[in-house]
Formats: structure tokens, C-alpha cells, sequence
């Protein structure tokens, strides 16, 4: 097996007496589907953030491409190609469709010290962003302002955006919630054909989509990884089935 | 090419008018309106750089008047040094305004909120006190200037329309430039920035270099209203810089609307109006002002970009 | 020197303490609220010129400071009823407009009714004298009774927020005004109490402060100033912070105006010192702030609201 590109080592972080995230270990292997699932208040975008360096943990490491990340900002690792999308999103409500993303292509491809020429009028710019909302299906809303979208619409847009960074490494804070049926459909197939370009750490509470796409599943539980291994094996697994499966069917 | 936005169309209009001013005002034989006008420009230029960091960057700076007195005593220190040259004063103005904006902005954005408000009027009050205690340069009283800036070795500036159309012709060139940054890449970043800060950092930006820019770069052009303002009144006190005044530019951005460059014009017109026409009626004319300024706080939001919105139906 | 040095200590303690009174409510009024409020040195002022008025009219020192107490307050309460109240939603930007407006009202009433000529208020007889300080040197009884009376505030204060429900309820809103919501407890009230407690202690100071310094229409906005640079480096919401920070602006800022030329005597020649001494001397409290943000962003007791 090839090295893993992100490695995380005991990694901690607590609130007071609450233990967020206790401990945890994990690989994400390049080309793989890595889920974390668990039930509500798991810590599960508490962990994203620390990953994503929205946060910073109180002890353990975070390692990118074998280079120590713990304490970077999130920019940084950012323009290292490890990008994330947001649960509750943070589009710029002001700013068009097409500008969400094109700010994205933006911070990736020259000087944004530029303070003369119109960002409208940059064809490169317009171009990427436009491939980027075509990749999940929202080509035709370009020009609407992104605050005016549907629900549904904010997290396909949220995946475009997130897209254009051009990622190495993607992770995903339920792309799913919140989205009909039609555009679950489009961003999983979405998904399974990025998995050639993007490796990818998914959030979800949709078991059918984390079963379908997954390579490994990691289950986490009070802060605390409980079992990780592949769906099969995660299915059969008592402790899974106990602490979480259980709970869906109960 | 698309049809020109709407607050381009307005802001060349005003610019059209405003050009109008002194042969009207020579015709109807008020020619002390040229006066009045040119301090409108002034201050709208003023206006024009407060709104780059608020309006676009949603840093509200509550010492922004610091910048009116920098340039103000650029042209006080020059011309007793025997520099009489307007290029040279607007030169040393945007240096030294650019310097303390740079070392001032770099602690100020170190923090958000309440406290950037707080900090920023602190340097502000910073630089008053500076000025005050400066008794070379006259300290509390200020000091007269012996004559106004001289443009190519000519003294163009000397009669009242000459210094009016210098000004107005200053005011049009930055508001050209304010409006190609805002819609530039930089101007991207500032306006992504001013939405949400979480959303360009996950895209791969640090805010700080460029609202740091932004802050340097509003602090140069409000150093150059400072030039103009000594130069009207022919006059620099500190008086220039308390933290009233920096009040009165925010009261004028917020009165005319923010984020749109032309709401910063048009407050600024309609504050100095406001104060010229209040104070001719009552030497207490600041009770009426300091009114209206609660009223349309508690009552109209958005100021006049607001209430044309809402009067036009559209939602505010 | 070391007597000199004694009593500009004393003189920056007295100064701090003044400063601490108004910045005690404000300092709350911001953590609490996120609500900035630039009105507030205008109370401190009312504070001095009901003084002026009352003592000019009745002649008696103590009735006219217990009358100023409940003035205040109900200048307080009126402010907000009528104002603050409507704003706590808003923006900065619109508080800022607001409160400015409020600054200039104000400011120019007070003008309307007393005139823009300096006032003076007589010093009690009880407290006019002066004691032996040390040597031949002699501090005045007045002066330390407001460092006094200032203590004995701040003592009230601390026992008010460490010890009662109320006091409870505010250090829980400065740290999260969420949660005090969500335990059920009237917000709004409590920020009323909060506020015209806080144009109280602001009255206070500016009336105990009028048989030292004149009563003028400028006297709010130069400690209003001040006392932002309090609130900074003690952290927004911290009353303890505020306190702390009150004395070290208030010793550094005298001390500094006295101490700032001597020492830079030794440095560099006469003249220039005197110059240079009186040009950086007044910057000094900026400076000190400054430097303290930048090793902490919020304050030396604030919450993590810097990024």
C-alpha cells in the first residue's frame, strides 16, 4: 500500500470537561473514500475543522503529504491542496454564483494583488469557475447571487467552490444534508467519478451513499475512534452495530 | 459592452453638476458657494477613501480624520521648508499617511469588532494629541499658511475656481481608480472578505495582507483630501483630526450609503450642505444634527441608497 | 524626587480610579452587548454639570453628589428607553451613528443651558485641607478621599459580580450571551440595569471630579477616549481588566507628563528633551496599548474575540 497521504496520530481536543475529540488515529490512503460516521454530537465536524486547521487541536498531529500541518492556518493547507466544504455553508451571499467560485480559481492562479483590471473580464477565471459548476450540475444558476439559491443549490455550489481549489485531498462535511433526491443522485455519481482525481474524506449520515462510495469506513464515537475497516466489515462488526447502526434501526 | 450600472451614471452626473458650480455661482453673484463647494469635494474625496476599508472591507475605522491632518500638516511642514510645489505636498502627504496607516493598520487589524473601533479612534486621538503638543507647528492654535500650493511653479490655485476644478479634478481621477479596484481581483478579495472570512481562508486566502493593503491605500487617498482642505482654508490645525471629524466622515458614509463609492459623494455633499445650512440658521446647529444622525439611525437604515431603494419598492 | 515621584503617584492613582468609574458600565455594556457606545463620556460630563448646578443652587456639597446619583440614572434609563434600546440588533455601524448623534445632542444642550465657559464647584470644607505627605510635602485631603471613594466602589462592584446572582448572570453574558438567554433570564432587563448602573458610576465621577478639575463641554470626550484605551488593554467585559488598566493608564499618563522630559534629559540636550518630552508624553498611553495588543489581541483579561 502506498504511504498515506494524511496520517493523523492522537489526536485531542476538549472543551472544558467535554472531550471533543479523544485520541484519534487514522490514515486516508490516496485514491480512497475514507467515511466517518457516527451518531449526532460524535464530534465529527469538530474533527473536520482540526483537519482543516479551522481549529487547533490541543495535542497529536496532523501530517499532509508527510509534512507536519498541526499548526498551520487553514489557507495555507488550503493552497497544499487540502480543501473542505462546509456543513452549515458559508457561500458569500452577495456574490454570484460564478464569482463564489471564481474567487476560488482566484486565490489559486496568480497575483490577487491586481487592482486595475476587471475580475469579470478575466476569461481564465470565468472559464474554470463556469468547468466547476458544470462538474456538479449548476451551470445554469451562474449568474444568480449565491445568498438567492436554493438550499440544495448551496451545497452543490458549496462543492463546486471547494472544486475549483483544486483538491488533492477533499474533505466533505455532509455533502448530502439537506438535498433532494435528484441532486443526491447527481452529486454521488458526481463523487464516484472524482474518485480518480480527489481522494476524499466524507461525513455523511446517508448509509446508502457511505456504503456505496466508501473504500474504508471509520466510526467515531464520544470524540473517540471505535472501529475502522471496510463497509463489509464495519457492518458486521458488534460494537458498530451496538453504539451506532443499532440506533438507526432502533 | 453592457449599459453603464447605475451608480456610475449617478456619480458622472454629480461630477457634471458639481463642474457647473463656479459660472453659477458667478452668474447669480454668490461666488462664496465655490468655497462651499470645494469642501464638499473635499470631503467626499475623504468619504470616498473611508469607504474602500468600510464600505468594501468592513473595517470601521473610527480614526480616519488622522489622515485629513497628516496631509493638512504635509503642506504646513513643506511650505515653511520653502516647498511650495502641490505634486511634492501631495507626495510627502500620501508617504507619511501611508507610513502611519501601515503601522497603525498592521496592530488595528490584529483584532475585529468593537475593538477595531475602539483602536482605531485611539490612534486617531494619537495623532491629535501629537499635533497638539507640536508647538513648532503652532500646537493647539494651529498654524496660517503664507499662500496655497503652487501647481508647475504657477499659482493656479490661488483664486477660488482654480482650487475647485484642482480639487473636483483630484475627487473624479480616485473615484475612476476606486472604482476599477473594487471591481478587480484585489477589490474581490476585499468584498469576499468583508462577506465572510471563514469562506476565503477555506479557499486559500489570508485576509490580513489585503485589508492591510486596503487600509494603507485609504489612508494615502484621505491624506490627499487633507492637502486640498489646508489649502482651502489656508489654515492647519489639529483641529482637523479630533475625533469628531472622523465621526462626521462615517456620518456622511452612512448617510449616503455604503459599499457603492457614490453614496460616499453624495453623503458627503449632502452632510456639508447639511452642516453649512444648519449652522446659518442656529450657532447650536449641531443639536439639529446630532438629531437627524439619531433619527435616521433609529428610522433609516441604509441612508439615502436606502431610502431610494425602499421608495422604488425594491427590499433594502 | 522621591516625594515628587510619591505624589504623581498618587495624582495617577486618583486619575486611574476616575478612569475605572466610567469604565466600569461601559466595559460591560460592551461585553455583554456587543453594543458600542460612544455616549457614554457625555454622562460622565451631565454627572459634572448637575453637580455644578446643584451645588450653585443649595450650597451643600453632599446633598448636591447624593441628588446627582439618582439624576443620573434616570438620564441613564431614559437614554436607553428611548434610544439604545432600539439598536441592540444593529449594526456597529448604525450604534456608531446613533450614539455620535447622542454625543452631539447632548453635548450641545449642556451648551444651551450653562454656556460653553468653564464651571467650578467649591470644595467641601471637611475635605479642603491637605496632609503631610512625607518631608515638607503635603497631598490633599480631597484627592485621596476620591481614590477613597473609588476603591470603595470598585469593592462594591467586585462583590456585586463575585458573590450575587446578578453578578453571576453578567460574567456568564461577557463570556456567552447566548447561554444567559438560554437560561431564561430577561436579556433586555438586565442590560438596562447594567446601563443605567453604568451612567450612575459615569455621573458619579464626573461630579466628585468637579472641585478638582473644571466642568466644560469637552470633558466627556477626552475621558471618553480614554477610557476606550481602558477597555482595550483590560479586555471587553472584564471589570477587573478595566480596573487594572485604569491605574496603569492612569499612573502611566501622569507619570509620563512629569517623569517623560526629566528622563529624557539624561538622554539628549535641554531643549530638545522639553520638546520631545511634551510631544511623546501624551502618545504614551496609545503606545502602551498598543504594545499590549500586540502580544494580546483581546485585552490583558478579555475572551478570545480576536482572531
Amino acid at each position: 500500500m502506498s504511504a498515506p497521504l494524511l496520517q493523523v496520530r492522537n489526536l485531542s481536543k476538549s472543551y472544558a470537561a467535554l472531550k471533543v475529540t479523544d485520541d484519534v488515529s487514522l490514515d486516508v490512503h490516496p485514491g480512497e473514500i475514507h467515511a466517518i460516521i457516527g451518531p449526532n454530537g460524535a464530534g465529527k465536524t469538530t474533527l473536520i475543522a482540526q483537519l482543516s486547521g479551522q481549529l487547533r487541536p490541543d495535542s497529536g498531529h496532523v501530517h499532509y503529504m508527510g509534512q507536519d500541518i498541526t499548526r498551520l492556518p487553514m489557507a495555507a493547507r488550503v493552497r497544499m491542496g487540502l480543501a473542505r466544504s462546509f456543513q452549515l455553508t458559508t457561500l458569500l451571499p452577495g456574490f454570484t454564483a460564478l464569482e463564489n467560485v471564481a474567487i476560488a480559481v482566484q486565490a489559486r492562479e496568480g497575483s490577487s494583488f491586481r487592482f486595475f483590471r476587471a475580475a469579470a473580464s478575466e476569461r481564465a477565471l470565468n472559464d474554470q469557475a463556469m468547468d466547476a459548476l458544470r462538474d456538479v450540475g449548476l451551470n445554469s444558476r451562474a449568474t444568480q447571487l449565491a445568498g438567492s439559491l436554493s438550499h440544495g443549490e448551496k451545497r452543490q455550489l458549496e462543492l463546486a467552490v471547494a472544486l475549483a481549489t483544486r483538491p488533492r485531498l477533499l474533505l466533505l462535511d455532509e455533502p448530502l444534508a439537506g438535498t433532494g433526491h435528484e441532486e443526491a443522485t447527481l452529486l454521488i455519481a458526481l463523487f464516484a467519478r472524482l474518485r480518480s482525481r480527489v481522494t476524499m474524506m466524507l461525513i455523511e449520515h446517508d448509509m446508502d451513499a457511505v456504503f456505496r462510495l466508501a473504500d474504508r469506513v471509520s466510526v467515531l464515537v464520544y470524540g473517540r475512534i471505535i472501529a475502522s475497516g471496510t463497509p463489509a466489515e464495519m457492518r458486521a462488526d458488534a460494537a458498530v452495530r451496538a453504539a451506532y447502526l443499532g440506533e438507526e434501526e432502533g | 459592452m453592457t449599459a453603464m450600472p447605475p451608480r456610475l451614471r449617478a456619480a458622472l452626473a454629480i461630477f457634471a453638476l458639481l463642474a457647473l458650480v463656479p459660472p453659477l455661482a458667478h452668474w447669480i453673484g454668490q461666488p462664496f458657494l465655490i468655497v462651499i463647494a470645494t469642501r464638499m469635494v473635499v470631503f467626499a474625496i475623504a468619504a470616498l477613501s473611508l469607504d474602500l476599508i468600510l464600505g468594501y472591507g468592513a473595517m470601521v475605522s473610527f480614526g480616519h480624520a488622522a489622515y485629513l491632518g497628516i496631509g493638512a500638516y504635509a503642506v504646513a511642514v513643506l511650505s515653511r521648508a520653502g516647498v511650495t510645489d502641490l505634486t511634492l505636498h501631495l507626495l510627502a502627504a500620501i508617504g507619511a499617511a501611508g507610513i502611519f496607516a501601515l503601522v497603525t493598520g498592521a496592530i488595528s487589524l490584529r483584532t475585529r469588532g468593537v475593538y477595531f473601533i475602539m483602536i482605531t479612534l485611539a490612534f486617531g486621538q494619537m495623532a491629535y494629541f501629537f499635533f497638539v503638543s507640536f508647538s513648532a507647528l503652532g500646537g493647539d492654535d494651529g498654524t496660517a499658511l503664507a499662500a496655497r500650493s503652487t501647481v508647475l511653479g504657477q499659482d493656479w490655485l490661488r483664486s477660488e475656481p482654480g482650487l475647485f476644478y484642482a480639487t473636483l479634478g483630484l475627487l473624479v481621477l480616485i473615484f475612476a481608480g476606486l472604482y476599477r479596484l473594487t471591481l478587480s481581483r484585489f477589490g474581490r478579495v476585499l468584498s469576499g472578505t468583508r462577506e465572510s472570512a471563514l469562506r476565503m481562508q477555506a479557499v486559500g486566502f489570508r485576509p490580513f495582507p489585503y485589508q492591510l493593503t486596503a487600509y494603507v491605500i485609504s489612508g494615502c487617498l484621505c491624506a490627499v483630501a487633507g492637502v486640498m482642505l489646508a489649502n482651502q482654508s489656508a489654515y492647519v490645525s489639529p483641529s482637523y483630526m479630533s475625533w469628531h471629524r472622523s465621526g462626521e466622515l462615517i456620518v456622511m458614509l452612512v448617510l449616503g450609503g455604503i459599499g457603492s463609492l457614490t453614496g460616499a459623494i453624495a453623503g458627503a455633499l449632502a452632510t456639508v450642505a447639511l452642516e453649512e445650512g444648519l449652522a446659518k440658521y442656529s450657532e447650536h446647529w449641531r443639536l439639529g444634527f446630532g438629531l437627524i444622525l439619531v433619527l435616521v439611525a433609529l428610522a433609516a437604515p441604509g441612508g439615502i441608497a436606502g431610502l431610494i431603494r425602499r421608495l422604488k419598492g425594491a427590499p433594502a | 524626587m522621591f516625594n515628587l515621584f510619591l505624589l504623581q503617584l498618587l495624582n495617577g492613582a486618583q486619575f486611574g480610579i476616575l478612569l475605572f468609574l466610567v469604565a466600569a458600565g461601559l466595559t460591560l455594556v460592551f461585553g455583554i452587548m456587543d453594543f458600542i457606545n460612544l455616549a457614554h463620556g457625555v454622562l460622565y460630563m451631565i454627572g459634572g454639570y448637575v453637580m455644578a448646578a446643584l451645588s450653585a443652587a443649595t450650597g451643600n456639597f453632599w446633598l448636591s453628589l447624593a441628588l446627582v446619583l439618582p439624576v443620573t440614572l434616570a438620564v441613564g434609563l431614559v437614554l436607553e428607553l428611548l434610544v439604545f434600546r432600539r439598536l441592540y440588533d444593529r449594526s456597529h455601524l448604525d450604534q456608531v451613528l446613533a450614539t455620535f448623534g447622542l454625543v452631539l445632542v447632548l453635548s450641545e444642550l449642556v451648551k444651551i443651558l450653562w454656556g460653553a465657559a468653564p464651571l467650578s464647584v467649591a470644595m467641601p470644607e471637611a475635605l479642603a485641607g491637605s496632609i503631610p505627605l512625607a518631608g515638607l510635602m503635603r497631598y490633599p485631603v480631597y484627592r485621596i478621599a476620591v481614590i477613597g471613594a473609588g476603591l470603595g466602589v470598585a469593592l462594591a462592584l467586585w462583590f456585586v459580580i463575585a458573590r450575587t446572582r446578578v453578578g453571576m448572570l453578567l460574567r456568564a453574558g461577557a463570556a456567552n450571551r447566548a447561554m444567559v438567554s438560554a437560561l431564561g433570564v430577561d436579556i433586555n432587563r438586565l442590560f438596562m440595569l447594567v446601563f443605567a448602573a453604568g451612567a450612575m458610576l459615569a455621573g458619579f465621577a464626573g461630579a466628585i471630579v468637579s472641585p478638582i478639575l473644571s466642568v466644560d463641554p469637552g470633558m466627556g470626550d477626552s475621558i471618553l477616549i480614554l477610557t476606550f484605551v481602558v477597555i482595550v488593554i483590560g479586555g471587553v467585559g472584564s471589570v477587573k481588566g478595566a480596573f487594572l488598566a485604569a491605574l496603569l493608564v492612569g499612573i502611566v499618563d501622569t507619570m509620563g507628563r512629569m517623569f517623560g522630559p526629566i528622563l529624557l534629559k539624561s538622554l539628549m540636550e535641554p531643549a530638545a528633551a522639553a520638546q520631545a518630552g511634551r510631544t511623546i508624553a501624551p502618545m504614551l498611553v496609545y503606545i502602551l496599548m498598543a504594545a499590549v495588543l500586540f502580544w494580546r489581541p483581546s485585552g490583558l483579561f478579555g475572551r478570545s474575540v480576536a482572531r
